[in-house]
């Protein structure tokens, strides 16, 4: 080939792309270090204290970005998952179910940041606040994910059933999160806002670091994850007896 | 009951379908009414566990209500399609020239007729329990009315995506829980609104916009699904 054309379809295949993720995931993973490091320096000795709320605001650092991620990730799902249904690619589905731990891992730790934040600044570890309470679904939702995709035995069965679960999720959650914001003001919530104030330049830069640190670390994991699945699901094969021998 | 069907007139085949599921439902009547005696017990079961006082009650009856009619009919979901998987008769239904999608409808329009409507009916009894007005007690029936055959739709694709799966029961309500939150969110809420003199209406348009959504999207979804778990 003298004109160099990457065959892309080429990494649609288990065995092609397990060799290109084991390239790729240390530089994300060494990307994730250096900037949750970098984040992390950021967010406890050069961002200022904050005026209101001192220095217990400086969760928001893991906070913010744990949720974004988990709600991103949960849309890349379902984008894999779709794309798996409508090509019958098998490595959608892996890559779905490689995804959906992490999210689930955010949703998680974004409930738990919370908690922590909310404790000193609400003086409650949790508020049925209307994004409170949709995180709380969404990690539902990742649950079941999980769950069905446990339950059933045949891999390509699960993918498959899984991706159609995710699409109807993925439906579903702007419907739930709009249900749930409108619920929330008729009930007469806890009247706290979490944006009261500007953002020092020094906190944007501290957390927007710490979202692409996030992101870094989501896609190393996905590929190690992704590996692992491959070759679970490969092992019959030649090229992973080679690969692990 | 002959269930030979013309190939013509897809009415004629939602019209079977209907009246074969409603004759298998009425002769297991008892799969029918335990769900119906679930749905009473539960409801009975909240004064019990929170205090007879009836201020805190009336307060609490919308929800209650709802979340236990909620429970109630997706105790009976599992069955919309496993009878079908076991005896082969879905096999069929899949491999016909009529759409997989239209003879779930009709098999969702089914299981509200046997689990939703029976509740509805029976919410009133309940609701004066907890001292609700006949107002409230005629806009419950009213929210579960819209609300149940959304319920029954949503339902039918975690039935159809557990189906033939280890531990399916509690499998499908971890699936559909998080799923029928809108449609609790707004039935309960249209009661409350009206205690509250705000008006209806902006509950009931949406959820009637629910079950519009719902009658279109989910038969598509749940005959995805069964193709899945038939294959």
């Amino acid at each position: 080939m003298k004109t160099r054309v990457i065959h892309w379809f080429k990494f649609s295949s288990p065995q092609n792309f397990y060799f290109l993720a084991g390239k790729m995931w240390p530089w994300f993973a060494a990307l994730a270090a250096v900037l949750t490091l970098v984040g992390l320096w950021i967010s406890f000795f050069v961002a200022p204290v904050d005026a209101q709320q001192g220095q217990g605001y400086r969760i928001i650092f893991v906070h913010v970005p744990a949720s974004q991620m988990s709600m991103f990730i949960y849309l890349v799902m379902a984008g894999w998952a779709g794309f798996g249904l409508a090509f019958n690619t098998r490595l959608s589905g892996m890559m779905a179910s490689a995804l959906a731990p992490t999210g689930a891992l955010f949703a998680f730790l974004s409930l738990v940041t919370g908690a922590l934040w909310g404790k000193p600044m609400w003086g409650a570890w949790w508020v049925w606040d209307a994004r409170l309470t949709s995180e709380l679904i969404l990690l539902f939702l990742y649950l079941g994910f999980l769950a069905l995709q446990a339950s059933i035995d045949d891999p390509r069965r699960a993918d498959k059933a899984c991706a159609i679960l995710a699409l109807v999720g993925a439906v579903n959650v702007p419907i739930i999160y709009f249900s749930v914001k409108w619920w929330n003001t008729l009930h007469q919530g806890a009247s706290v806002s979490l944006k009261g104030s500007s953002m020092a330049s020094t906190m944007l830069t501290g957390m927007l670091i710490m979202v692409v640190a996030f992101w870094m670390y989501a896609i190393a994991m996905a590929l190690v994850r992704v590996r692992n699945i491959i070759l679970d699901r490969e092992r019959h094969t030649e090229w992973v007896k080679h690969a692990v021998a | 009951m002959s269930t030979a069907v013309k190939p013509v007139g897809l009415g004629h085949v939602l019209l079977a379908v209907l009246r074969r599921e409603l004759a298998l439902g009425f002769r297991q009547k008892g799969e029918v009414l335990t769900p119906l005696v679930f749905f009473v017990v539960i409801a009975s079961l909240f004064p019990l566990g929170v205090g007879p006082e009836s201020a805190l009650l009336l307060r609490m009856a919308p929800g209650v209500l709802w979340v236990s009619a909620l429970l109630a009919a997706m105790l009976s979901l599992q069955r919309m399609f496993a009878t079908d998987y076991a005896d082969g008769s879905l096999e069929q239904m899949a491999l016909s020239s009529t759409p997989l999608a239209l003879l779930v409808l009709a098999k969702a329009l089914a299981h509200f007729l046997l689990a939703g409507l029976p509740l509805v009916l029976m919410a009133p009894v309940l609701g004066l329990q907890f001292g609700l007005e006949p107002r409230a007690l005629g806009i419950l029936m009213l929210s579960l009315l819209l609300g149940t055959p959304t319920l029954s739709l949503i339902g039918s694709i975690g039935a159809a995506l557990t189906l033939g799966v280890r531990g399916a029961g509690v499998l499908l309500s971890l699936l559909i829980l998080p799923l029928y939150i809108p449609v609790l969110i707004f039935g309960a809420g249209a009661v409350e609104a009206d205690a509250a003199g705000l008006g209806i209406g902006g509950h009931l348009s949406l959820m009637a916009a629910l079950l519009v959504l719902s009658v279109f999207f989910s038969p598509l979804a749940t005959a995805a699904a069964l193709r899945i778990s038939l294959e």
